[in-house]
């Protein structure tokens, strides 16, 4: 065996050790989910996220607000949230439909409950019964408002803490 | 040469006390993640809810009336069955056992009962809506109690009667055998059904009536049964105090790693939240059915129950009015999501509690977090869980850590027990 080349196999060698034993004393510090995307856990919020409660609905028919009973959205526990609508110019839409949806879109799945408008409280104010998020992180509840011959929806964000 | 050796001998030294030092150190916790934990903290609690169902259910001699019942073996058809035989005090009130045994076997493991007053839903798919409508459905079930409710009746009135008239009122006079038979009652045995069918409705309605009394007397008791701190509670206090002298008395390294990865990489916390580290909720967690159970598929079949249920929130057994039973009335009732759905378990004492899962599918932790590691296909319905990725090491940490959960049970001794004059 050519001499010279002894000790670059021993470097190569030595390297090689090297990065295994680190890799393995680094193992239970870093865990093994940078080697596979689905073990990086959960997504982090989307970036921009409008998480204001009083939006102009998709096609801007309706200024839409929500505020929630109790005021600080609470985490498990089944609460009403006041839908106010009212026309761009600032009139009450009175007496319109409204249907509510919403999830976890990072999750993949809707809401615990089956949220309902249960009572037109005056005002463009609607009480809408049976709120409930199971779980922390990022929330969509959409609502679609009929209002006579208008119809248009608006998906609101919501950061459940 | 020489230099190169020294050089890499130093590379080696060096990632070996990087290494041991990241491991060793003890993480900081995050503006976000001292929030999460706050949230999971006993203190955040809130006060007991009421039960608009319930009007007797803060009431101390409803309570102490069904402390009796609870602990009391002949309310069963073998004289040998109490609701203490499935949740034994010294147990944090489950048994122990994979499939609870009374008159016979279940297909279902005790849950416990601590803290049970702030769930909504009762049983692992929610088929009951509150702790007196689920105290009930045992004394019926031909493998718990195996009894009637017409038999129940009659025992309150030889047993009971003036401390369940000091609450509820007068006892209807359940004497004439003719009218009241010794068992009769709406269960699986035909002749106890055909002497039920046999009575007049007015006649059951009264019998169910003493019935619904027994099961809100025993939640009256049940309500006072709540968890106690631990030492993860002690640690967070700490924590929220700035105080790393008690946090490091509080929990080991270990313990804190295993916590880290609670809430962080395996997101053990979005079923297992709030301060009873559950939420009440329903999930599909690809569970195996137990060898010789049939497919169980848990709140598919429950909110089918609970929606057809005699004494759900909405029946007229309930004293509550329509707005306050939103759970039921805006209750998902369809959908692949509640296939084989279990409510997740509190985790408050849950190392006391083995084994683990709807029909004790798990004898220990380790395998619950094996399962959680890699989840299978679930055997009906979609599995909501994703591949981990955790080392033995990191499942290790986290077991740590539900070890630290264990608190016990905060409520006056007298109360863990059979009362004296029973």
């Amino acid at each position: 065996m050519n001499k010279q080349k002894i000790p670059v196999i021993i470097t190569a060698a030595i390297t090689t050790i090297i990065i295994i034993i680190g890799f393995v004393l680094l193992m239970p510090v870093i865990g093994p989910r940078f080697l596979h995307p689905i073990m990086m856990g959960s997504e982090p919020l989307p970036a921009n996220l409008d998480a204001s409660s009083s939006r102009l609905s998709d096609d801007g028919l309706f200024q839409v607000s929500w505020s929630s009973d109790p005021t600080k959205v609470p985490l498990n526990q089944i609460h009403t949230w006041t839908l106010h609508v009212e026309t761009p110019d600032g009139q009450p839409v009175e007496n319109a439909s409204v249907l509510v949806e919403g999830g976890m879109p990072q999750h993949g799945h809707g809401l615990p409950t089956n949220p309902q408008v249960t009572e037109y409280l005056g005002n463009g104010d609607y009480l809408v019964e049976g709120m409930r998020f199971q779980m922390t992180g990022f929330w969509e509840v959409k609502f679609v408002i009929n209002s006579g011959e208008q119809s248009d929806s608006i998906t609101f964000n919501v950061d459940i803490k | 040469m020489k230099l190169k050796s020294i050089l890499l001998l130093g590379i080696v030294l060096l990632a070996v006390v990087v290494s041991l030092w990241m491991i060793l150190q003890q993480p900081r916790w995050t503006e976000e993640e001292i929030i999460t934990l706050r949230n999971l903290w006993i203190g955040s609690l809130p006060a007991l809810p009421p039960d608009p169902s319930n009007v007797f259910a803060d009431d101390p001699q409803s309570a102490l009336l069904g402390q009796k019942l609870f602990f009391d073996t002949r309310f069963s058809s073998s004289n040998q069955v109490s609701c203490a035989t499935c949740h034994k005090p010294e147990l944090m009130f489950t048994d122990g056992l994979p499939l609870s045994i009374g008159v016979g076997t279940t297909d279902r493991k005790s849950m416990t009962i601590i803290g049970t007053a702030y769930s909504p839903w009762q049983f692992w798919d929610g088929r009951k809506d509150s702790q007196w409508a689920q105290a009930l459905a045992p004394l019926e079930s031909v493998v718990e109690h195996g009894g009637t409710r017409m038999q129940y009746a009659h025992l309150i009135a030889n047993h009971y009667q003036e401390e369940y008239e000091a609450i509820f009122g007068p006892l209807p006079d359940f004497s004439d055998p003719v009218r009241f038979p010794a068992i009769a009652g709406p269960v699986d045995d035909p002749d106890a059904q055909a002497a039920w069918e046999g009575m007049t409705s007015t006649d059951r309605d009264l019998v169910t009536q003493v019935f619904v009394n027994m099961g809100k007397a025993i939640a009256a008791y049940e309500r006072l049964i709540l968890p106690a701190p631990s030492r993860f509670d002690r640690y967070v206090e700490a924590l929220l105090k700035n105080d790393e002298q008690t946090m490091k008395s509080a929990m080991t390294s270990d313990e804190v790693a295993g916590l880290k990865l609670f809430i962080g990489r395996a997101d053990c916390i979005q079923c297992h939240n709030g301060p009873l580290l559950t939420n009440n909720d329903f999930h599909n967690t690809g569970v195996p059915t137990r060898a010789g159970l049939p497919l169980d598929n848990g709140r598919a079949m429950g909110v089918m129950k609970v929606l057809n249920d005699e004494f759900n929130c909405l029946s007229q057994w309930s004293d509550a009015e329509e707005m306050d039973c939103s759970e039921l009335r805006f209750v998902v009732s369809e959908g692949e999501q509640l296939e084989a759905a279990f409510k997740p378990s509190t985790l408050r004492n849950i190392a006391e509690t083995a084994p683990y899962m709807h029909a004790g599918q798990f004898a220990t932790l380790e395998e619950v977090l094996r399962h959680y590691n890699h989840p299978p296909l679930s055997p009906a319905g979609h599995n909501e869980l994703e591949p981990l990725g955790l080392t033995n090491r990191e499942m290790a940490q986290i077991i740590a850590f539900l070890n630290t959960l264990s608190g016990g049970v905060d409520a006056p001794p007298e109360l863990l027990k059979a009362p004296l004059n029973n």
